[in-house]
């Protein structure tokens, strides 16, 4: 994308650029904008549409045994929702001048990430409540201050995305309730859900602050504006009295209030449990990778189609212009 | 509204998790605002001079073509050949599904054993269901199986729908006056799809036309009528489904050929002693599709989730 220039001109657009920035306004993608910079939101707007595409997998794992109607129309017209919100990133990263087909290889040949958080299994009903209410809890925290986020069109996407979100998030909440003042199994099934989910919520923040290279350079661009350790403290406050609510009790022996700092302590993550998934070895990495590569492959033929039809049809018009010229 | 302004909304959104639950915003309910639009009760009284059995069995029959199809498309989550598709394949089981649930409460209504949708959903067993075998075929992630089941059934419910706009039960009335809007949708989406797989690649064609010929067998039962729709039709409640075949050769004709396909020339599958799956004689497929539908449903009874 870059067109060399005299380096002149280029100080000329870079001081603009942070104008722009400091002013706290919006980059749109006409504007000039640094390499870095650019890259930077290619990476995170692929890498938040790959996870939306593939956290459709560990819910869709429950439709068809969705337990009643109204909870199976439920988690249908989610996985629908995120279906669009992929949609949506993926058109606000083509404004950075990739295309969906591109970042959709990359994703398949695990040259791009997705959140770690979709590569842990859904074991039970349980876990479609607990990812609405602690997955997507987490990834509002995320989300939210992304709505101001400097690149206009991702912000604009996100201010739509964080809206079906946080319907999902109450949607998940209002499961757990039911099923908290259901039958013992119901109760258990929530309690060991909640086990099983709670630390690999922690780590969607990312790594600790001291060990979060990209950080520092997205804060200063306005793509990120709080720190990963402070949205992770901001999601364990609102957690803890949710989790109350529903009777049960989050697995972190250190848990508790610290009316000093007015907030919860609470341990520490399995960072190396982290790091693992992130390097492609988690539960489910492998399955997810390759059920997204098989509907890709096998839908090569359909796509196919479609463009030849279309070439066929603009190439009929053409002729019938002709005939009629 | 202000960047700063949606923040503190949808913040607030988050925050208020656990104070309320109310189920005051109709999203909470998928499906069952059907009928409180069209400004039918599932209680609404049976009509006059109409047995409530058959009433009752044919709120079934539609029902069930809906929820096992909603539950066959449903199988192509996460699997569709571009994101388009899944929206469009997602939002075509949604609308089904929601169809299914007011004429499957409303057949346990008119039942009056105190059955609701779940219960005959998830508690029957398959010779108890009357959908169609069409509805219950899976298409193995095949997207041309998918295109030629959705254009049959489609062109035939919509055929349906139509003509029950005016039946003389509410229900089945209301159900129809939002299905025409849904099914009118599902049609054309299918139709577009024929066309471009059908006049698309060498292989894509192929493709399109082996579908069609394997579907075909199936097209027959749709348009067999049973006892229960004899009578309820004369009563005004229900359609003859054999008056609606002339509407779906006239469209499938047309959207075929357009695709450059061929109709194709098969006999229908066979009955057994005159009974199909509107009596409750299904494929071999029901049975897979409900112990899955069904498995978690009935490992916790008495659970309301």
């Amino acid at each position: 994308m870059s067109v060399a220039m005299p380096e002149t001109d280029e100080r000329v657009l870079e001081t603009g650029f942070d104008a722009t920035i400091a002013a706290d306004q919006r980059i749109e993608p006409r504007d000039w904008m640094p390499e870095g910079y650019r890259k930077t939101l290619i990476r995170q707007i692929a890498q938040h549409a790959h996870s939306e595409i593939i956290g459709m997998q560990p819910e869709g794992n429950w439709i068809l045994r969705a337990p009643s109607l109204r909870r199976k129309a439920i988690l249908l017209a989610k996985v629908q929702d995120e279906a669009g919100h992929g949609m949506y990133l993926y058109a606000a990263a083509e404004t950075l001048g990739v295309d969906r087909e591109e970042l959709t290889e990359k994703l398949i040949d695990s040259k791009q990430k997705y959140s770690s958080i979709f590569n842990y299994p859904t074991l039970s009903y349980a876990d479609i409540g607990v990812i609405g209410w602690l997955v997507d809890g987490a990834a509002i925290c995320n989300q939210v201050p992304l709505c101001r986020c400097s690149y206009g069109p991702y912000a604009r996407a996100m201010i739509r995305i964080c809206k079906e979100e946080s319907f999902h998030q109450r949607q998940g909440y209002e499961l757990l309730l039911a099923m908290a003042n259901g039958t013992d199994e119901q109760k258990r099934m929530v309690q060991e859900s909640t086990d099983r989910w709670w630390w690999p919520s922690l780590m969607m923040f990312g790594p600790p602050d001291g060990d979060s290279p990209n950080s520092q350079q997205s804060m200063a661009w306005n793509i990120k504006r709080h720190t990963n350790d402070e949205l992770r403290q901001r999601f364990v406050d609102m957690s803890v009295p949710q989790a109350e609510a529903l009777g049960v009790t989050l697995p972190d022996p250190e848990l508790r209030w610290n009316d000093e700092r007015k907030a919860h302590d609470y341990g520490e993550p399995d960072w190396e449990e982290f790091k693992a998934v992130v390097a492609g070895s988690g539960p489910a990495n492998a399955q997810r990778v390759a059920h997204r590569r098989r509907a890709h492959e096998g839908g090569a033929w359909v796509r196919e189609a479609a463009q030849a039809y279309a070439d066929k049809q603009a190439a009929r018009k053409n002729e019938a212009r002709k005939a009629a010229a | 509204m202000s960047p700063h302004a949606m923040e503190e909304d949808a913040t607030n959104a988050y925050q208020s998790l656990s104070e309320t639950t109310d189920h005051d915003d109709p999203r909470w309910a998928f499906g069952t605002g059907i009928v409180e639009e069209a400004g039918a009760e599932v209680s609404a009284p049976v009509p006059e001079g109409v047995d409530a059995a058959d009433l009752a069995a044919y709120c079934l029959m539609l029902g069930d073509d809906a929820l096992i199809y909603s539950h066959r498309l449903s199988e192509w989550v996460s699997n569709a050949p571009e994101l388009e598709e899944e929206v469009a394949l997602a939002n075509t089981a949604l609308d089904l599904l929601g169809q299914a649930r007011v004429l499957l409460a409303r057949s346990g209504h008119v039942e009056g054993d105190g059955r609701d949708e779940d219960a005959l959903a998830y508690q029957r067993s398959d010779a108890r269901f009357r959908n169609v075998g069409l509805a219950e075929l899976s298409d193995d992630l095949d997207f041309a199986r998918a295109i030629g089941r959705l254009l049959i059934f489609s062109t035939w419910r919509l055929a349906l729908l139509h003509r029950l706009v005016g039946s003389t039960d509410p229900v089945i009335a209301a159900v129809a006056g939002k299905g025409v809007k849904e099914l009118t949708y599902h049609r054309d989406y299918a139709a577009r799809w024929t066309l471009r797989l059908g006049d698309g690649t060498d292989e894509s064609h192929r493709r399109m036309q082996d579908a069609l010929d394997a579907l075909w067998p199936y097209v027959g039962e749709l348009f067999r009528t049973s006892d229960e729709e004899t009578r309820l039709a004369g009563a005004g409640v229900a359609v003859d489904p054999g008056t609606t075949r002339e509407e779906f050769d006239a469209v499938l004709d047309e959207v075929v050929s357009k695709a450059t396909l061929t109709l194709p020339d098969r006999p229908a599958i066979g009955t057994i002693g005159g009974r199909g799956g509107r009596q409750g004689v299904h494929t071999e497929h029901l049975g897979h599709a409900l112990a899955q539908m069904q498995s978690l449903a009935r490992q916790h009874p008495g659970a309301t989730w």
